[in-house]
């Protein structure tokens, strides 16, 4: 089992099976079918993300560098949350960008949503965890990958 | 972070339970990235990114009407981006159907919101609200509460305001809130370049295969472009400013680019000099072969990747007044080379409402009607999502809207001889 240190943005605790993007992950490209046709599965539709399209996100721990694209993003994030389609936590190797950070917030703010949210985990934690994993968020912003 | 002490009694409660709950998302926001403090938004005018009533997203409606009932108005009038729909854009009836009886379900309830809220008029929903027709265009150095990427990093770049890459939603209670956290795209520091791109093309490189080959690259840094001047000039004349208008959009939405500075063309650049570039930036070089690297790495989803196209779409961003002249010029000069009258693909040409009305008083209006052409406000990406339209070859010179949906990317000049060459 490995472990690493991040930051929390948004708290909460979870145990969930890992879902890895390389790339930057495109929240709209990524939710926009899934949400507009209610998927129930949260599919994702980004064609330019080989690491993610077409799999499942519903519950999933998202492990992911940041996020790219329209500044629909965060909106698009809140909405899932909103609408109890999202991942089980998103967990970033950087330091969260704008989008998703407002896409979190407002989830957390403006919702009854649990999604922890922990950013600034290290480059090696994107290269250790594998799609398929179980991964645990405890308490403080730490992350387990079994 | 240190706020104010009228902030400080928002956040407590003082204007009610709402305006505490936008405050704590500003303030919550600013944590994030370690903002010290909240600033005011100085601009005239604000933008949102979201102009669509889309079922899928009725969450965001409701909590807009939670802002609405509580009094949580914009402070300051904003424009919005482009209406979704268009009766005058092609369509079959099973289209209009999926668009007005399902997709677009909420459109009418949200317009009126909008109304509420604080948008300007019913003519400014445009992704390029900061063109001279449209009028929302701030001046250096003021600091903004903007959503929509294409338009911020516009603002940030060849404008030199000062706008974080909101996110929808989070730019409309900055507007309510008046401030916004002061980080990143806001401060000095974050206006520093973190990349040196230099272009060493044969050729005046595609402004959107060059955004699109740096966005990939640099992701959400800051690039300071060297050698692209030697193509598109030192000023920002009308040329520039719909190159940079396309070439940022691409930055955007193929990475997450919310400002560059362009060698001695924008305004910091021109200020600032190479005193904008971190110590130890690394160098991306772009020459012919790397942006032809870029363009094979596509992919495209069409089932049947020798489909005829089915319709076309140019302007996504929306195309300035000069490029709709421009354009006009080119598809005419091209139907005559190949002794066509009228475009054989349904084609679209998006452009503001307010520059639609300015293009309508010049003699290149029945000129590009004459041409087949359709000019619309629409927003092609609405138009694009769902899957009856997903399902059609839809091609596109926007590497935006590539991105986003199924439209098949072509240069421009490819287009343009593939809409005016005829049946084969």
């Amino acid at each position: 089992m490995k472990q690493f240190q991040g930051r929390v943005i948004c708290p909460g605790t979870c145990e969930a099976e890992a879902l890895v993007s390389h790339g930057g992950f495109n929240t709209l490209a990524s939710y926009q079918m899934a949400l507009m046709f209610h998927d129930k599965q949260v599919k994702c539709g980004d064609q330019n993300n080989p690491d993610l399209y077409k799999k499942p996100m519903i519950g999933k721990a998202l492990c992911l560098p940041e996020t790219i694209g329209s500044t629909t993003g965060g909106m698009v994030l809140y909405t899932a949350c909103a609408s109890g389609q999202q991942p089980a936590c998103m967990l970033f190797s950087k330091h969260i960008d704008s989008l998703a950070a407002s896409g979190a917030i407002l989830a957390s703010v403006w919702t009854d949503a649990d999604m922890p949210v922990i950013d600034c985990l290290g480059d090696e934690f994107l290269a250790a965890v594998q799609t398929g994993q179980t991964v645990r968020v405890l308490d403080g912003g730490v992350v387990e990958v079994a | 972070m240190k706020l104010t002490p009228e902030q400080q009694a928002v956040l407590d409660g003082s204007k009610g339970e709402v305006m505490a709950k936008v405050m704590k998302t500003l303030v919550m926001y600013g944590d994030a990235f370690g903002a010290e403090k909240m600033v005011p938004v100085t601009s005239t005018y604000g933008h949102t990114v979201i102009s669509f009533g889309i079922n899928a997203m009725k969450p965001v409606y409701d909590l807009y009407d939670q802002l609405i009932e509580a009094g949580a108005f914009s402070e300051q009038k904003f424009t919005a981006d482009p209406l979704p729909l268009d009766k005058n854009v092609p369509s079959n009836p099973l289209q209009d159907l999926v668009f007005h009886q399902f997709m677009y379900k909420q459109q009418a309830r949200y317009e009126a919101q909008l109304k509420k809220l604080g948008i300007l008029s019913d003519k400014d929903y445009t992704c390029t609200c900061y063109l001279d027709e449209v009028g929302n265009k701030p001046k250096q150095g003021e600091v903004l509460s903007w959503a929509e990427s294409s338009a911020v990093v516009y603002a940030n770049s060849v404008l030199g305001a000062r706008c974080n890459r909101n996110s929808g939603m989070i730019e409309l209670m900055g507007s309510i809130a008046g401030c916004v956290p002061y980080f990143g795209f806001l401060t000095d520091d974050g206006r520093k370049a973190d990349w040196i791109v230099e272009v060493r093309t044969t050729k005046k490189p595609e402004p959107q295969l060059l955004g699109s080959a740096i966005g990939m690259k640099v992701m959400e840094k800051v690039p300071y472009v060297k050698g692209l001047d030697q193509w598109i000039g030192t000023e920002i004349n009308e040329d520039a400013i719909a190159y940079l208008k396309d070439f940022g959009a691409a930055t955007a939405s193929n990475g997450a680019v919310g400002l560059y500075h362009i060698e001695h063309l924008t305004p910091e650049a021109v200020q600032q000099g190479e005193a904008l570039i971190r110590d130890g930036a690394p160098v991306y070089v772009i020459d012919d072969a790397e942006l032809q690297r870029v363009r094979e790495s596509y992919p495209c989803v069409w089932k049947n990747l020798n489909a005829k196209p089915k319709l076309c779409f140019m302007g996504c961003p929306h195309m300035t007044l000069h490029q709709l002249i421009d354009t006009t010029e080119r598809v005419e000069a091209s139907l005559r080379a190949h002794g066509q009258r009228k475009v054989c693909i349904p084609t679209v040409f998006t452009a503001a409402p307010g520059v639609i009305e300015e293009f309508e008083k010049t003699e290149y209006a029945p000129r590009l009607r004459n041409t087949g052409v359709v000019l619309s406000y629409i927003c092609p990406l609405m138009y694009m999502n769902n899957p009856l339209s997903k399902a059609m070859p839809v091609i596109t010179s926007s590497n935006k809207l590539r991105t986003y949906t199924t439209a098949r990317y072509y240069t421009e000049e490819e287009i343009i001889t593939m809409i005016t060459k005829g049946a084969n």
